[in-house]
């Protein structure tokens, strides 16, 4: 009696009495972190935008507006969809932060439009994207496993596929045009995109490896299993996808390599280990360079990297250091 | 408390990391099996105990500005001078999509104890990180720890 008297209780979100910690570290980063596009100068790319052929414009518009669907996603239903299961007050806090960047990340995808782009141009790639199979197949792939009723944790699932994976296939293209010091605003833009996407994968990844570990063995397999199925089914239209994006400048293979490396990351938010072997997941090093400018890879064991030369303008202050 | 050294004998010089909730560093440390000692997440644990030379395994947590990238309880670790003495070296860990702030702790750590920066690499590392930090540390153990012990 008392238990269901208690359900009925409206209970006011407490951040002084934290029942997983991780909520609020993930917190304080995501509003840390916040932004939005008016921060980024992106006119100054117009005299860079200039120098693209009309195909080069033409598929970095559709995959902009590419972008901007899976952000939609997230923003309406994805982000949304979870907060049902959320296990404490302060999850769904988060989850109520990452709906609004979505949104805020579709909204800077029109911000480069009308920028750069005529009218024309923009309308013309947003209904490329209604009638794109290969876009529209993954809309339709993780929004299915976004439905009321379904598995709370294959939903975490598919939405880490989403944050992790589904986005590179677009985000090449902007690393790949400013490690070419083309777009080098708009990269700026993305980038923070990117860092956000990064910030989502982990959180609801950690949180499906909450989820994940209370359960048996048998369904911990069955998970899994759907994990990867799902992970196939989604590279192989991402395969496509790819094709049809950069057959034309002749970026497909790179940018598949580029798929791999990030499908082996997502699986990783996830807690389970790669799938694709090194040799096919090794990215093009200006990409990596565009991806974290100022950080490039060490390797003192082997002599590679600048070894002992140690990274600029570091923030070192910290008032806990004792020395 | 975590003994020290931990036991696998024959490796030298042994681990300390952090790995948090999300449990990436825990995952690569646990497939390059070498010896290795976590440092708790818990902020009141005890911390490990060294008394030899060590390499330092840590993430990083930076918000966009790059603050808070350590976590505090490697700060408590590094922050007694007994066990800071036997670091020979640091392995910084994160994700390159957080730009410039990509294995910062790492760097931060190298700098702050003036150890070499031995390698970065990504969430729980591939299986190219496994080969290269166990090759390297094995050649680690042949020279520089055995001068610094």
């Amino acid at each position: 009696m008392k238990d269901m008297l208690d359900t009925k209780i409206t209970r006011a979100i407490n951040w002084n009495r934290m029942k997983d910690e991780k909520d609020l570290e993930v917190w304080n980063r995501l509003t840390v972190n916040f932004w939005l596009p008016e921060k980024v100068p992106l006119s100054n790319d117009i005299p860079s935008w200039a120098t693209l052929t009309d195909h080069e414009k033409q598929l970095t518009i559709r995959v902009f507006t590419g972008l901007t669907l899976l952000d939609t996603i997230q923003n309406t239903v994805g982000a949304p969809s979870l907060m049902p299961d959320a296990v404490t007050p302060h999850e769904e806090a988060v989850l109520t932060n990452i709906a609004f960047m979505e949104a805020v990340h579709a909204r800077s995808y029109s911000s480069i439009f009308s920028t750069l782009c005529s009218t024309k141009e923009i309308d013309e790639a947003f209904r490329w994207s209604e009638e794109n199979p290969h876009l529209q197949a993954k809309a339709r792939t993780i929004l299915d496993t976004y439905a009321p009723g379904n598995d709370p944790l294959k939903r975490k699932i598919a939405s880490v596929f989403l944050e992790s994976f589904l986005f590179y296939s677009g985000f090449y293209l902007p690393m790949y045009w400013s490690s070419r010091a083309k777009l080098t605003n708009t990269a700026d833009l993305i980038r923070l995109i990117i860092r956000d996407e990064a910030v989502h994968g982990y959180y609801i990844g950690y949180k499906f490896q909450r989820g994940y570990e209370k359960l048996s063995e048998d369904k911990q397999q069955e998970l899994k299993d759907y994990a990867f199925n799902l992970m196939f089914e989604l590279y192989g239209i991402e395969n496509e996808y790819t094709e049809e994006l950069y057959d034309g400048i002749g970026l497909t293979e790179d940018v598949k390599v580029f798929l791999h490396y990030n499908a082996n990351k997502a699986l990783q938010n996830l807690g389970f280990e790669a799938l694709f072997p090194p040799e096919v997941s090794e990215v093009n090093p200006a990409i990596l360079a565009a991806l974290s400018p100022d950080s490039e890879n060490h390797d003192f064991f082997s002599g590679s990297g600048s070894s002992y030369v140690i990274g600029k303008a570091v923030a070192t202050e910290d008032e806990d250091w004792d020395f | 408390m975590p003994a020290w050294p931990p036991k696998v004998a024959g490796r030298d010089p042994a681990l300390v990391y952090f790995s948090s909730a999300s449990g990436n560093t825990h995952r690569f440390v646990t497939r390059l099996d070498w010896a290795a000692t976590r440092i708790a997440v818990e902020p009141e644990a005890p911390l490990p105990v060294v008394d030899a030379p060590f390499v330092l395994v840590c993430p990083t947590y930076a918000d966009g500005q790059g603050r808070g990238a350590v976590p505090k309880q490697v700060l408590r670790f590094l922050n007694d001078p007994a066990r800071r003495r036997h670091i020979c070296g640091v392995i910084g860990t994160g994700n390159r999509n957080f730009g410039a702030t990509y294995a910062l702790a790492g760097r931060i750590i190298s700098e702050k104890c003036n150890v070499p920066l031995l390698y970065t690499m990504e969430l729980a590392g591939t299986d190219t990180d496994i080969a290269r930090v166990t090759d390297g540390l094995r050649k680690l153990g042949d020279n520089l720890c055995s001068t610094v012990s």
